[in-house]
């Protein structure tokens, strides 16, 4: 058991390190950035005093190794157009996206749960089939085009949300939280249910999917013959064992709903990590480009590491077969 | 399958699809866009890509209305008084072309790798499949960004970009057909009479992955279209001066809040059909080829 969970550790840390090398020579090839900022009057000392400035002055291997050492003490460079650490940026614009992409997975077990219930309950029931049709749409329509119809329809036409921004905010516990205000959750509703769109079809389907399966098992049908009431029977029993895959899923993910907040806060003007990556990147801000890089991919690898670890914890059979191999 | 039988296979098989009314529109809806897209200059009432064509004071027209030289634009003009219906249909064009050729080459290299990974077994198929594991646990829109971000715009460019996001769902589906295929009997049997390991593996091997990777593949293109629009409606895919349906929708963007949905909306009613209609199609054909692949 130890030796898996080491391994698995050892290989999130060599994919770790095999992004920062990704990221880092790949951001370098691109253009200079000096040229985007300095004035026009600049001459040649001036650039250069810039480029010593910023430490571009040294070879690419020297700057990755500085790179490299900031890195361990968890400093990822200063953002070129803001002159603070990129990495106190990040922290700043990190608790909206994700209060968003929080706020979408709560809208995609609330919404997608009961509606995938239905659909299993009753598969041959018109509305069960309009409920499937809308989950293929939201599987396949781009998410950032739904985004513009709700602005057009709730916005520009009937005047109800505002299409932009994150509204007032309320402290908790340190935290600046925009749904515990009314303007924050009607800020909150158009962005938060674009993002949860894919995650809501794949609930749909997991959960239709799951209690047609179950409710031809024996033990529903037990439950059922030995006179347990039929709510109970589909909220209890039939629920417990639907909800694993679900989670799962959710589980896994999750990490994605963040790299997709890239567009919905775009959309929206949501002030998150994601708009703030597409700002960098339209100014060429290179440290903060790659600290939001670093700052996801690390994400993202601690949470498959923390899922696959559970999963081993839960079931021996992954844990053996990862051995094998 | 044995290829003596192919015809009436393909018959069957024709048959099943189209058991499917929403299927046959389907098909029919993609098969009317891909001709539409292709014989684009020559529907278009107007080449967009030709600026004295275009008349800045025809701009922000909406649908119906009329030019001062008597053209009608039905769908409206856009910002730089492009006519919608011309610039949609060689938008479609290039998404078209972009999900197509970013499509074929990923699933030529998913093939060639999965092919090799199963057949070759051991350390080859371990480190392949690591690999495999690595690129598939990052969401695709990330992998696309630092791509983009990197290799900069341009269509080359976010065609390399999507074939990388793409050619690890061809390998391991390859990969998982061919090793159930290469325990087959008839691998035996090739095998045995000491046929050269190359003509088994695409003689006999991959003709039987390839109704599982039609499936996959248009699935595939579906989303590569789809993930072609979302990263050119960032500004990250292609060049402004050749707009896909994405970068038609974002420029369209800024004229959503004064009312003016035909920009944006009417690309977006394309491109919708366009991707809803090769899922349905995807769809089917997985119910009709291999009934297994559900779920």
């Amino acid at each position: 058991m130890a030796e898996f969970i080491l391994r698995r550790i050892l290989q999130a840390l060599l994919v770790l390190f095999v992004m920062t090398v990704l990221v880092f020579f790949g951001i370098h090839v691109i253009g200079n950035p000096v040229d985007l900022f300095a004035s026009s009057e600049c001459t040649k000392a001036c650039l250069d005093e810039i480029m010593v400035n910023l430490g571009l002055d040294r070879p690419v291997w020297q700057q990755y190794l500085i790179f490299l050492g900031n890195l361990a003490e968890g400093d990822l460079g200063r953002s070129f157009t803001h002159g603070v650490p990129a990495m106190s940026l990040i922290w700043e614009r990190f608790p909206a996206t994700l209060e968003l992409a929080v706020a979408a997975l709560v809208l995609a077990l609330g919404i997608g749960l009961p509606l995938g219930f239905y659909a299993g309950l009753r598969p041959e029931s018109i509305l069960s089939k309009v409920i499937m049709a809308l989950s293929m749409i939201g599987f396949s329509v781009p998410i950032f085009w739904i985004g513009l119809i709700l602005i057009l329809t709730f916005s520009v036409y009937l005047g109800w949300l505002p299409a932009i921004g994150r509204g007032e905010l309320v402290s908790v516990l340190g935290l600046e939280v925009s749904f515990l205000t009314l303007d924050g959750l009607r800020h909150l509703a158009m962005p938060a249910f674009t993002l949860s769109l894919l995650m809501m079809s794949m609930v749909i389907r997991l959960t239709r999917a799951g209690l047609r399966e179950v409710m031809t098992s024996d033990y529903i049908r037990f439950a059922r013959a030995n006179g347990v009431p039929e709510y109970r029977v589909l909220g209890w029993h039939a629920m417990k064992n639907l909800l694993i895959p679900i989670v799962t899923v959710l589980g896994m993910e999750f990490g994605g709903v963040i790299a997709f907040a890239v567009v919905t806060e775009s959309i929206f003007s949501w002030p998150g990590v994601g708009k703030m990556l597409i700002d960098a990147i339209s100014v060429l801000d290179r440290p903060l480009i790659v600290a939001y890089l670093i700052f996801v991919v690390t994400m993202f690898v601690l949470l498959n590491l923390v899922i696959d670890i559970l999963y081993s914890l839960l079931d021996p059979r992954v844990r053996l077969g990862a051995g094998a191999v | 399958m044995i290829t003596a039988e192919r015809p009436s296979r393909l018959r069957a098989f024709t048959t099943a699809f189209l058991g499917s009314p929403t299927a046959t529109v389907a098909l029919c809806v993609f098969v009317a866009m891909t001709l539409a897209a292709i014989f684009a200059p020559l529907i278009a009432p107007q080449d967009p890509y030709d600026l004295r064509s275009v008349s800045i004071l025809d701009n922000l027209l909406p649908p119906g209305e009329t030019s001062f030289d008597g053209l009608t634009y039905w769908l409206g003009t856009d910002g730089q008084g492009r006519d919608m219906l011309s610039a949609m249909l060689y938008g479609l064009r290039i998404s078209l072309v972009v999900g197509l050729a970013s499509g074929v080459i990923a699933l030529a290299f998913g093939t060639l790798v999965g092919l090799v990974a199963a057949f070759r077994g051991g350390w080859v198929d371990a480190l392949l499949m690591r690999i495999v594991d690595l690129q598939l646990s990052l969401p695709t829109i990330l992998v696309a960004l630092i791509l983009l971000v990197i290799l900069g715009r341009g269509i080359d460019k976010i065609i390399v970009a999507l074939v990388v996001v793409q050619w690890a769902y061809f390998a391991r589906t390859v990969r998982g057909v061919a090793l159930v295929e290469n325990a087959r009997d008839y691998v035996d049997a090739a095998r045995g009479l000491r046929l050269p390991p190359l003509r088994i593996l695409f003689h006999h091997i991959l003709p039987n992955c390839l109704p599982t990777l039609l499936v996959v593949a248009t699935i595939q293109m579906a989303q590569a279209i789809s993930l072609e629009a979302t990263l050119s409606f960032l500004g990250l895919g292609l060049p402004p001066t050749r707009p896909s349906l994405g970068l038609l929708i974002a420029n369209g963007f800024d004229y959503l809040q004064s009312g003016r949905w035909w920009i944006s909306v009417l690309p977006g009613v394309v491109l919708l059909v366009l991707v809803v209609s090769i899922n349905v199609v995807g769809d089917r054909l997985r119910d009709v080829l291999n009934p297994h692949l559900r779920g």
